[in-house]
């Protein structure tokens, strides 16, 4: 498995690498860590024209706490963003998280912002973004714009992203003072995709269920603070909802049981942290 | 900077195991075929060159990475240090040493690209808990030894249990847990 030829460049700045863009449209791609598009590469399902490498973007390797987000630029890597000091008090969801993307060997190169815009309906990143209520920082060389992450994401790996835009940060929301927050996920093997993902957020005005894998996209649900039946109740109705298929991992009825199930346990263990 | 055309060979020169070396890729060429087919550098295998086995694990600036989803043209400049390198005097380092002892591969395709993981990874984390180093090694396809060998070699040079591989099998050791 070879990629498809195409011209490379390394932009040395976010504005290189957007110029680009604007000129190819969507013959160019933006390559950051490459854990999610060299493979879309190698296997040939993309055959962009050019390739134009961020990863060497000194301006785009931030990671800052302000305005209530935690904002993540395009080339941080998810290791990066897991080895940054105070994750856990800063994004105790992403600490908890994190560790179930890929695998070690992946997230020292993949990155933050790339697992975003590659948007597979399984990954945990868009999860935990739409869960946090985050926002997709998205730049061309007209404008810059800020999308929610509910409406960023429209299908499988299909997002609202213009051609000419790149993702240049994503910002997950800082958590809530008096908030618990819980993750869990099932998969064949720890690493693999997951077949179905869900993160609760519990705080005192009430539960924010969102669920991955079930959906074609990452997908949240608001509830007041729901107890025993009521909460079983709201969670088979979401389940329905959801509207899962059958793949070769499992039944869209298995799909449904663990959004009973995981979905209970997470608002359970999200109830018992809360801070 | 200009881009590099898509149809011509450009030269990349990167230090390999710490010697400069030089070759020519196309920009689609991948760091894996680049070792193995520019520098003949072989200890890096290639299984499914979609960043799942892990057989071409190798460390970019030190760090460990899939040669697969890494283009040659990238690692332009960079340091690479592949399965070659651990082992400058010509002695096996304690891990390789440890791998030999406990059986820990049969054919050797994966061997390479766990030795690379791993030298970075106990690096970072010098005493894994079994259950640590297993979601580490889940990101490596082993078809022959269903990892028990090399969990043991790992426990073993981090000093976690007796050297002894046989007295160890004959104490009973613990059923393996899928990775």
């Amino acid at each position: 498995m070879k990629p498809a030829p195409f011209d490379y460049l390394r932009a040395a700045s976010a504005e290189e690498a957007l110029a680009t863009l604007a000129e190819h449209g969507d013959e160019a791609r933006i390559l950051a860590g490459g854990q999610s598009l060299m493979p879309m590469l190698n296997m040939r399902l993309l055959q962009p024209r050019i390739i134009v490498d961020v990863s060497a973007i000194a301006e785009l390797r931030k990671i800052d706490a302000r305005d209530g987000h935690l904002a993540v630029g395009a080339s941080v890597t998810q290791s990066g963003l897991m080895a940054s000091p105070g994750l856990a008090t800063r994004s105790p969801l992403l600490a908890s998280a994190l560790p179930w993307v890929g695998h070690f060997q992946t997230r020292n190169r993949g990155t933050v912002c790339g697992s975003v815009a590659h948007a597979d309906p399984s990954a945990e990143i868009p999860l935990c973004l739409v869960a946090l209520e985050g926002e997709v920082v998205l730049r061309s060389t007209r404008r810059r714009r800020t999308v929610a992450a509910e409406t960023f994401f429209i299908g499988p790996l299909t997002t609202v992203r213009n051609p000419d835009e790149m993702i240049e940060s994503v910002r997950f929301r800082l958590p809530k003072p008096g908030a618990g927050y819980a993750f869990r996920e099932v998969a064949m093997r720890h690493g693999d995709f997951a077949i179905t993902a869900c993160v609760a957020v519990v705080d005192a005005s009430g539960i924010r269920l969102a669920v991955g894998g079930v959906a074609d996209r990452p997908v949240a649900k608001n509830w007041p603070l729901l107890k025993d039946d009521a909460l079983d109740d709201a969670l088979n109705a979401f389940a329905w909802e959801l509207g899962g298929d059958d793949d070769q991992h499992a039944t869209a009825r298995y799909r449904r049981d663990l959004v009973r199930r995981v979905g209970r346990l997470v608002i359970e263990e999200a109830r018992s942290c809360q801070a | 900077m200009p881009s590099l055309n898509a149809q011509a060979k450009h030269p990349v020169s990167i230090t390999l195991n710490g010697r400069t070396r030089m070759g020519h890729a196309s920009p689609r060429m991948l760091l894996s075929d680049f070792l193995r087919h520019e520098l003949g550098a072989h200890g890096t295998k290639v299984g499914c060159e979609h960043g799942v086995c892990g057989a071409c694990t190798i460390r970019l600036d030190e760090v460990a990475a899939r040669a697969c989803l890494t283009l040659a043209v990238q690692a332009d400049g960079h340091r690479v240090d592949t399965v070659e390198g651990l082992a400058p005097e010509g002695r096996m380092t304690a891990l390789q040493d440890a791998f030999n002892r406990h059986h820990a591969l049969q054919c050797g395709f994966c061997t390479a690209g766990i030795l690379m993981s791993l030298s970075d990874y106990l690096e970072r984390v010098p005493k894994p808990t079994e259950t640590e180093l297993r979601d580490m090694l889940s990101g490596h396809l082993c078809r022959c030894t269903g990892y028990a060998g090399i969990v043991r070699a790992v426990m073993d040079v981090t000093g976690q249990t007796s050297g002894n591989a046989d007295a160890e099998d004959a104490s009973g050791r613990k059923e393996p847990v899928h990775v």
